[in-house]
């Protein structure tokens, strides 16, 4: 079936802080079609509009202008449907495991026993049984990002829209948080927004990837990769994809030193 | 040889092991009672050596103090009155604290997280903050006359500023990022107050509660020495009265009891209720 509109799209959205007697222009005439089940990623320095991007597609900051839409609807607020992870997670602390994926579903208003179906089932999606009724504060790092991405899965998120999730655990745990992802993704036909730093884990991950660039923030180029999965970061391949994006990653800069 | 060796080993080891294990556990306890104990000493010293005349012995006073309990060694008027005191001061604590906490909760609520109760409430409850409870005594006589009700009150008064600004701090600490991730799993408007605001606060608000009743059981004694029959307050300053000194002492260890067995409870519940949360666990 093909969709009448894409499940995203921004069309030349802007957006300014007003912060004591400056204007900051985080977001300038961005334009972005997501289409249902890609996976995009969004790289680029530190204060190019990243999150505010991502924040304007969750609902939880309204364009300055232009116009956010999904599926051809203005976003109006946050909604169950897109669902956010954030970096420092973000759990409820004085819910378990259990009563934090069952949050959503409850919120809701789903009976009972269809919230305990939907928590039982992303519990063991996310590998956390063990710790189904332990509070956040006694997992480490990744689990409790597995919570945050359960629970957002557990209230039936279409979109899911991660601001540098992994960007606070070890190399280790980030690998494997980072299969574990692109299984689900393809198993459920989820569509992924996901903010990152590392051209690296860009690549392994996205089919799309973003790159912006600040001062102010502006989408550079939008570059769709065709490498077979699973992605082997050392492949020749994969280091040519590499090359390519760091010098557009890095293109400003030389530009600002010329001019 | 050497077999016999590595097998006397273990056990030679296993000793010393046994005992450290048993100091780990005893050590809390122990270091806990040393200080009390020194002071204990020094007040039989202090008392046998006759330094001070005015103060009984520390035997004297655990003698009193089963007399005051169950009676029958004295005999006098406040033989076996313990308990009645210490429920006529109990009731006063609980009740004004329990009056204190109906209007310091739901008050605290509305100025941490209206802005109008705020700016309507807010500088009236700062204005009246740094007046003592003490001061409030002789209006407190004046408005509710020599009595129970005059406790009643000063109680109410101490408990009230703890619970109010730990309600207020509390409920206005909240992780801003909880509010969008309730947000963005459905949960908006009122729902967030009973399901982000609330359990957000909890911590504060015990930490309220608990300093609350502290000051309960603080200006009991003061509240109690305003003319009423009953109570520890009332045991304490008649025992001035009549000079008799180890009225006075026993008075106090019975407050003292009082309060930290009031307090140990409290901490014991709510370290049950947040067990969710790394800063209590104590
Ligand atoms: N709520 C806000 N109020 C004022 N300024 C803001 C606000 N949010 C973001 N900004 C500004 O907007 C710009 C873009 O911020 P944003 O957080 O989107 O960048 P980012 O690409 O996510 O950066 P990073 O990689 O460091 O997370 C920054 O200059 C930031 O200071
Ligand atoms: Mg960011």
């Amino acid at each position: 079936m093909v969709e009448a509109s894409p499940i995203i799209e921004i069309s030349h959205v802007s957006k300014v802080f007003q912060l004591q007697q400056q204007t900051i222009h985080a977001l300038s005439d961005a334009n972005l079609t997501i289409a249902k089940g890609e996976f995009i990623c969004l790289i680029g320095a530190s204060g190019c509009g990243k999150s505010t991007l991502l924040r304007i597609m969750a609902g939880f900051e309204q364009p300055s202008s232009g116009q956010a839409l999904m599926w051809g609807r203005p976003i109006a607020g946050p909604d169950p449907s897109r669902g956010m992870v954030f970096q420092d997670y973000a759990l409820f602390p004085w819910l378990t495991v259990r009563e934090n994926i069952g949050f959503g579903p409850a919120a809701r208003g789903l009976a009972r026993s269809q919230v305990k179906e939907t928590v039982d089932k992303f519990v063991e999606l996310v590998g956390l049984s063990k710790f189904a009724n332990v509070y956040p504060h006694q997992l480490s790092g990744g689990m409790k990002q597995r919570v945050a991405i359960a629970r957002v899965l557990a209230n039936d998120a279409e979109l899911v829209l991660m601001d540098e999730p992994f960007g606070a655990l070890d190399a280790m745990t980030r690998e494997r948080l980072q299969d574990e992802l692109l299984e689900i993704w393809q198993r459920t036909k989820l569509t992924v927004v996901f903010v990152t730093h590392s051209i690296e884990e860009a690549i392994f991950l996205a089919n799309r990837v973003v790159v912006m660039t600040p001062g102010p923030g502006r989408i550079e180029s939008d570059n769709p990769l065709d490498l077979a999965r699973p992605r082997d970061v050392a492949s020749p391949e994969f280091n040519d994809v590499r090359r390519v994006l760091g010098a557009k990653l890095h293109s400003h800069h030389e530009k600002k030193a010329a001019a | 040889m050497a077999v016999a060796e590595t097998r006397a080993e273990p056990a030679v080891a296993a000793r010393p092991a046994m005992a450290r294990i048993l100091w780990l556990r005893a050590k809390p306890t122990v270091l806990a009672l040393i200080v009390p104990l020194l002071l204990l000493a020094f007040w039989q010293v202090a008392t046998a050596n006759r330094w001070t005349l005015l103060i009984p012995t520390p035997y004297q006073v655990g003698e009193y103090m089963v007399d005051f309990a169950v009676g029958g060694i004295y005999d006098d008027a406040y033989s076996s009155t313990l308990f009645t005191h210490l429920l006529a001061s109990m009731s006063r604590v609980y009740g004004g604290f329990a009056l204190a906490a109906l209007f310091a909760l739901p008050i605290g609520m509305m100025v941490g997280r209206m802005p109008t109760a705020r700016m309507l409430l807010d500088p009236f409850l700062q204005l009246m903050r740094p007046i003592p409870v003490t001061a409030w005594l002789p209006l407190s006589m004046i408005l509710f006359g020599l009595g129970a009700k005059s406790a009643f009150a000063l109680v109410c008064l101490g408990a009230f500023y703890p619970i109010l600004l730990n309600t207020i701090f509390g409920v206005r600490s909240v992780d801003p990022k909880l509010f969008e991730a309730a947000s963005m799993l459905g949960c908006r408007g009122s729902a967030q107050f009973y399901k982000v605001v609330l359990p957000a606060a909890t911590p504060s608000i015990f930490t309220g509660l608990r300093l609350g009743l502290g000051l309960a059981w603080f200006v009991i004694v003061v509240g109690e020495m305003t003319g009423v029959p009953q109570g520890l307050g009332a045991v304490i300053m008649d025992g001035r009265t009549l000079s008799r000194t180890e009225l006075v002492i026993c008075g106090m260890i019975v407050i003292g009891l009082a309060g930290y067995v009031s307090d140990r409870l409290v901490v014991a519940l709510g370290n049950r209720l947040l067990r969710w949360s790394p800063n209590h666990n104590g």
